[in-house]
C-alpha cells in the first residue's frame, strides 16, 4: 500500500493539464481532494464529473480548471451552481470549455474506459438537440439489426480520485451505499487515488458481495476522515443538506465565494491530522 | 367534503393520482419526488421508486433533498451501480413511467434544461439533461409536472435537451421510438394530455377555480382545450394530511416546501 499524505499524493498524481475525475454520485464525494488542490493551484485541468456538484463549482471558480465533461451542472434540490454559470456565461475568472452528456451517455462512457474499449455504444440522445452542442456525440449502425445507436468516447482520466469508507491494512478499499460510478472511474483511469475514513486492520464481517477495489488498483491511499463533508460517508456521518442550501448564498457573489475560499480552504490546513497518519505508517512499515 | 389547499398541492396530488401500484417509476428531484412519495403513501403502496443514484425500491420517509441522499439508500430494497441503472434497467425496457420537469416546456411536451438563449453564449446556463434525455425514450411513458407560466410555457424551446413528441409532433413517431413519450403534463393550473392524433397537449381538465382564460394568459402558445374538458378533482382531506405529513416530517430537509 503506498500510503500517502493527501498533500504528497496530490502533489504526486495531479499535475497543471491533466483530465481528472473527482467522483461520487451525491454520496462519497472527494471533497478534501479537491480542496488541496485548489490549495496546490493546479492549472488548466479537464475537469470531469457526471455532476459537477458543489465541488467543481468551488474549483471552477478558483480557476483550476479549462474544461469540463459533464452531464448536470446544478446544486440538487436547491438551483443553479453559481461558480460555474459564471465561468460559462461571463468567463469569469476563466473561460470554461464544457463538452456536455447526458448521466447515460457518461455512465457508459466511464464502463467503456474500464473496459478498455475506445468508445461505448447505447440506446441514447434520440431526438435531443445535444448531439448537435457536443461534436463527440456520434451514431454507429449496429452490424446485425442496423439500429441507429449513439456513441461516445471512453472516458480515460489521467487520475480519478475517490473516498471511501475504509481501506485495510494492505490497502484494499472498501466502498458500500450509493457506489455510484466510483468503481469505474477508478478503473478507467491511469492513475487512482483513493481518501478514506479509516484504516482497520481487516474489513471483518460484510456480505460478500461488498464493493472492494484491490490494492494493485489504486496509486495511492489517504487517510482523511470526514474527508466528503459537506457529502457524506454512510456509516460515518450524513449529508450536510444545511451547508448545500447555504452554499447558494455563498456562492451567489463573487467577492463572497472567494472570501469563504479563503478562510475555510486556502488558510485552513490540509486533513488528516499528522499523528493519526504518522502511526498508520509506521505500522504499515512493517509488512 | 373538501379542505382549502393551495395551487402546489392540487399540482402534487394531481400528479400523483396518475400512478398506480403496477408501476416502477424513474423519479426526478423536487415536485415529482413529492408526488410519487404521495401515491406511495396512498393509493399505491406498491409501487416501486427508482432514482438514478441507483436505489431500487425505495421507500423514503423523509423527503431528499438530492437524487442521492442516504435516505434512499437505507430504505432501498438494494442499492446498485449508476452505470447498472441506465444500462440494464431504463435502457433494458424495465421502468414503466418516468416523471421529469424541466425550465421549458412547448406545446408537443419536449423539455428545455439546457440554456435560455444560444447555447454557445447563453443568458441562463441551466443545469443540463442529467438522466432526462434517455428517462424520456427508455421508460415506457412518461409524465411532466411544472409550474404554469408563460416564461416556462414556451412556443419554441431554445434548446431540445428531452424529446416529447418532437418539435412538430410527429419527430418522435419518425424515429421509430416505441415508447409513448409524454402522456401527461400537470401543473398548478390544470392537467393536460396529447390529443391522440396531433400529440399536441391540451388540457384535459381545470383544477378548481381556474379558467381557460388563466391557463391562457400563462401559455406561451395558443392553448387547445379538450373537448371532454373536465375539473379536477379537489386533493381530499386523507391526500392533504399525507402530503402535510411528508412536508413536515422532511423540513430542514429540503431547500423550499414548494409553495
Amino acid at each position: 500500500m503506498n500510503l500517502l499524505t493527501l498533500k504528497d499524493a496530490v502533489a504526486e498524481f495531479v499535475h497543471d493539464g491533466d483530465q481528472v475525475a473527482l467522483e461520487g454520485f451525491t454520496h462519497l464525494i472527494p471533497f478534501a481532494a479537491a480542496h488541496e488542490i485548489i490549495r496546490q493551484k493546479r492549472r488548466d485541468l479537464t475537469l470531469i464529473r457526471m455532476t459537477p456538484d458543489l465541488i467543481y463549482d468551488q474549483m471552477i471558480g478558483m480557476g483550476n480548471a479549462r474544461k469540463l465533461i459533464f452531464s448536470w451542472g446544478g446544486n440538487p434540490g436547491v438551483g443553479s451552481l453559481h461558480r460555474f454559470r459564471d465561468a460559462v456565461e461571463k468567463s469569469w475568472p476563466l473561460a470554461l470549455e464544457i463538452v456536455e452528456h447526458s448521466h447515460a451517455a457518461m455512465a457508459n462512457a466511464y464502463d467503456a474506459g474500464a473496459a478498455n474499449l475506445p468508445f461505448a455504444v447505447f440506446r441514447g440522445y434520440r431526438g435531443s438537440d445535444l448531439p448537435s452542442a457536443n461534436s463527440t456525440i456520434r451514431w454507429i449502425h449496429c452490424p446485425y439489426t442496423n439500429e441507429k445507436l449513439a456513441c461516445v468516447p471512453a472516458l480515460r482520466p489521467d487520475v480519478t480520485i475517490i473516498h471511501a469508507q475504509k481501506a485495510d491494512r494492505e490497502g484494499n478499499v472498501l466502498l458500500e451505499g450509493i457506489i455510484g460510478v466510483q468503481k469505474e472511474a477508478v478503473l478507467a483511469a491511469r492513475k487512482a487515488i483513493a481518501t478514506v475514513e479509516e484504516i482497520v486492520d481487516e474489513f471483518g464481517p460484510r456480505s460478500t458481495n461488498t464493493v472492494i477495489l484491490p490494492s494493485w488498483t489504486l496509486d495511492a491511499i489517504s487517510v482523511v476522515p470526514g474527508g466528503a463533508t459537506p457529502s457524506y460517508a454512510h456509516g460515518y456521518y450524513r449529508r450536510d443538506n444545511a451547508f448545500y442550501i447555504g452554499w447558494d448564498n455563498i456562492s451567489r457573489n463573487r467577492e463572497r465565494f472567494l472570501a469563504w475560499m479563503q478562510e475555510n480552504v486556502l488558510d485552513s490546513q490540509p486533513a488528516p491530522a499528522s499523528e493519526i497518519l504518522e502511526s498508520l505508517t509506521t505500522a504499515g512499515d512493517g509488512e | 367534503m373538501s379542505a382549502t389547499y393551495n395551487p402546489t398541492e392540487m399540482m402534487t396530488v394531481a400528479a400523483a393520482r396518475a400512478l398506480g401500484n403496477s408501476d416502477v417509476c424513474f423519479v426526478g428531484i423536487g415536485l415529482p419526488s413529492a408526488a410519487c412519495n404521495l401515491a406511495r403513501l396512498t393509493h399505491a403502496p406498491q409501487i416501486h421508486l427508482i432514482y438514478e443514484s441507483g436505489t431500487l425500491g425505495t421507500r423514503p420517509n423523509v423527503l431528499p433533498l438530492s437524487i442521492g441522499d442516504g435516505e434512499l439508500c437505507e430504505t432501498a430494497l438494494t442499492t446498485i451501480s449508476v452505470p447498472e441503472i441506465f444500462r440494464y434497467w431504463l435502457q433494458g425496457g424495465r421502468i414503466t413511467v418516468g416523471f421529469l420537469g424541466g425550465a421549458q416546456v412547448d406545446r408537443f411536451g419536449n423539455l428545455n434544461s439546457t440554456t435560455i438563449g444560444s447555447y454557445d453564449h447563453p443568458k441562463v446556463r441551466l443545469p443540463g439533461s442529467g438522466g432526462a434525455t434517455e428517462i424520456a425514450t427508455e421508460c415506457g411513458r412518461f409524465f411532466i409536472v411544472m409550474r404554469h407560466s408563460s416564461r416556462s410555457f414556451v412556443e419554441h424551446l431554445d434548446f431540445l435537451s428531452t424529446l416529447g413528441h418532437g418539435r412538430t409532433g410527429v419527430e418522435r413517431r419518425e424515429l421509430g421510438i416505441k415508447t409513448m413519450g409524454p402522456q401527461m403534463l400537470v401543473t398548478d393550473l390544470c392537467v393536460m394530455r396529447p390529443n391522440p392524433e396531433t400529440c399536441e397537449m391540451e388540457v384535459t381538465s381545470l383544477h378548481p377555480g381556474v379558467t381557460p382564460e388563466d391557463v391562457q394568459k400563462h401559455t406561451g402558445w395558443p392553448i387547445r382545450f379538450s373537448s371532454s374538458l373536465k375539473e379536477t378533482e379537489p386533493p381530499t382531506p386523507h391526500e392533504l394530511s399525507v402530503l402535510r405529513d411528508l412536508y413536515a416530517r422532511s423540513e430542514g430537509n429540503i431547500a423550499t416546501v414548494d409553495a
